[in-house]
């Protein structure tokens, strides 16, 4: 027997969310407790700030250029590597229930293994690898998917429609009539994609993930070595809890977030400074990218549906929190306890109004790039707990989970285990981290590369529909931690950002071309 | 608009391609879908997922070895025109090149999507490497 590894994620979740990282309005007792007793990592960044490429590297190892997952509906190769199939050849038992959206959520034609193995209401499917080798698909024994809503091809929704068919109008609709990401107002303010949810709290798939986990987990020989990995849909949007939970945070009693300038003066002069697909998004005049709705306006953002929407999330958080202790007492009861180790972290942030926005896009601050990252070593492996202020990045996960197991790290990935500590960190090279964005909308292109390092972030735009490529970034965190004043211009500071700017060039991987195709818009 | 245009370079006559490419009924044998019925100018086609088509041929053109097509009285489709192309390279062999302009906008990915399975198909079957 080795060393087990829970491997829990969720979608969408900022660094301030949790009581660990400063966060006062959500109760999260338990993952607090993985913090306090791992190691906290303050300073993770995702590589892609939208699902698919983020989830493709936690999978990989590797950064979207190589992996090819540049946006949202372009599909990860089911040749990619994969940590899972790696940990399966060594052995272990391997699963994933909740969201894998490695592949469109929107396929009608059943082109990807994610779709139909939902629709056949079945947990794998076999893949036939170049040398003729069957093997799972993504090298997991057993996938279970939800998403967000009790709509599309997921398990979860399959559930819902064979058990509870009555609640599946009780979610908000995600899309329009024109499949477009709906800009429905709800709730007591009207705030986009907010829902009161009649659904019966046990039906909501934050339970749900969380019950067919330990169904999987149950299923197991008390010997056997697993990975599993415990996908949280929420707290992405729609923010459409459960009404019956909606008692533990008012949102009438909540201060505006310390990243929303209450002054439109203020935000727009904020963003005036910002390369220009900020403005033009807040603004309504450019909306670049299909993860938020194409027919909402920013700059109609109150700041009650500003506390609404941070209320409904804080809500969807603590039902996580609660969810992971639920499975963290099931493996205690099966014995595993000193043998697992438990991996925390999300695919990437949420504005929650920092700046007056809501949802996510080629926007890279700490709103979107700056994630909860836990990672508490099994206890037999007598790990000292520890805070990393080091910049850590997903593409770190794969070989984590590789030398977890106790295996090499895996040629395919493109960074080291997770430092277990600032010294380890300094002595291995945790220097800088790295994150991608590439878009193609029809029209619409934006692209841009961005580094970590120093307590500097610093953010190059490509060429396409808005810049030249002369665009840019630069933040000084100690000094302007809100990310309010962009520093890129200023005569002063041209050397740190030069500097930046070379270390970009240098430790970025060369995008593979030709670029995968764009099968959906998610 | 939603716009997109995939392509593939076939190993075969222009003209042999046509012979599959080009018949409407037998779009089924190498576009990701269970079925298709043609029925004069219409033709249903239907998906694994359940779904049904109807649309409308709008032109077969042997000469210049155009098909087109539309979707209709269809509840989110609102505009469509989907046009495949097999055009010679000029050198024996041909390209097939599959077109679709529709609204919602985004359903064009997905088609697209299908395009791309169904073209990478298509040249298995005419190149003899399925």
């Amino acid at each position: 027997m080795g060393r087990r590894i829970l491997f829990i994620t969720t979608d969408q979740q900022r660094f301030d969310s949790l009581g660990c990282n400063g966060g006062t309005i959500a109760r999260t007792p338990n993952i607090d407790a993985l913090a306090r007793n791992g190691i906290n990592y303050t300073r993770a960044h995702p590589q892609n700030v939208v699902c698919m490429p983020s989830r493709s590297t936690m999978v990989t190892g590797q950064h979207p250029s190589t992996h090819g997952v540049w946006m949202n509906g372009v599909a990860l190769s089911p040749d990619a590597p994969s940590i899972a199939a790696t940990l399966r050849s060594a052995g272990y038992k391997t699963a994933l229930v909740g969201k894998a959206h490695f592949e469109p959520l929107l396929d009608p034609f059943q082109l990807f293994a994610e779709t139909r193995m939902a629709a056949n209401n079945v947990f794998t499917e076999m893949y036939t690898l170049p040398d003729g080798t069957m093997v799972p698909h993504r090298g997991f024994d057993h996938m279970e998917f939800a998403t967000h809503g009790a709509q599309g091809s997921v398990h979860y929704a399959q559930w819902i429609r064979q058990n509870h068919p009555e609640a599946i109008g009780q979610f908000f609709t995600v899309l329009d009539h024109e499949l477009e990401v709906s800009a429905v107002g709800g709730g007591d303010t009207n705030a986009p994609q907010v829902k009161f949810n009649e659904v019966h709290r046990e039906w909501y798939h934050t339970d749900w993930v969380a019950d067919r986990t330990m169904a999987w987990l149950d299923s197991l020989d008390v010997n056997d070595d697993w990975f599993c990995w415990m996908s949280f849909p929420d707290p992405h949007h729609p923010w459409d809890p459960p009404k019956s939970e909606l008692g533990r945070v008012n949102w009438r009693d909540l201060d505006l977030p310390e990243g929303y300038p209450t002054d439109a003066t203020m935000r727009e002069n904020i963003l005036a400074q910002k390369p220009a697909h900020w403005a033009k998004w807040y603004d309504g005049s450019f909306v670049s990218n299909y993860e938020a709705p194409l027919h909402w306006v920013p700059a109609t953002l109150t700041p009650d549906q500003v506390r609404e929407v941070n209320a409904m999330t804080h809500i969807e958080n603590e039902l996580i929190d609660e969810a992971i202790g639920r499975v963290l007492k099931m493996i205690e009861t099966k014995g595993w306890t000193s043998d697992v180790d438990i991996v925390f972290t999300t695919d990437h942030g949420e504005f929650q109004g920092d700046f007056g926005l809501l949802f996510k896009g080629p926007y890279h601050v700490d709103s979107l790039m700056r994630l909860p990252m836990i990672w508490k070593p099994a206890p037999s492996a007598n790990v000292t707990p520890a805070v990393v202020t080091a910049p850590v990045g997903l593409v770190s996960l794969a070989a984590t989970f590789a030398s977890i197991a106790g295996l090499p790290t895996p040629d395919y990935v493109e960074a080291p285990a997770l430092p277990l500590s600032d010294a380890d960190a300094r002595t291995r090279g945790f220097e800088r981290v790295l994150t991608e964005w590439d878009s193609i909308l029809f029209e619409k292109i934006i692209g841009s590369r961005t580094i970590h390092r120093d307590g500097w972030t610093c953010t190059q735009m490509l060429p396409g529909t808005l810049h030249d490529g002369t665009e840019g970034e630069l933040y000084d965190h100690a000094n302007d931690p809100l990310q309010h004043v962009n520093l890129w211009n200023d005569s002063k500071h041209k050397a740190i950002r030069d500097d930046l700017l070379a270390d970009l060039r240098s430790a970025m991987p060369e995008q593979i071309l030709p670029l995968r195709p764009v099968d959906a818009p998610v | 608009m939603g716009s997109i245009r995939r392509s593939q370079h076939i190993k075969c006559t222009p003209e042999k391609a046509w012979e599959i490419i080009g018949d409407p009924s037998r779009l089924h044998e190498w576009f990701p879908i269970v079925s298709c019925r043609v029925e004069g100018s219409k033709r249903w086609i239907h998906l694994a997922n359940g779904l049904v088509f109807e649309e409308d041929i709008v032109l077969v053109d042997n000469s210049m070895r155009r098909f087109q097509y539309t979707i209709v009285n269809n509840p989110i489709v609102t505009q469509h025109l989907g046009t495949v192309d097999v055009i010679d390279d000029g050198r024996g062999e041909c390209i097939a090149i599959y077109s679709t302009d529709m609204k919602p906008n985004v359903l064009a990915l997905g088609i697209g999507a299908a395009a791309n399975n169904g073209l990478a198909k298509v040249k298995k079957i005419l190149e003899g490497t399925l």
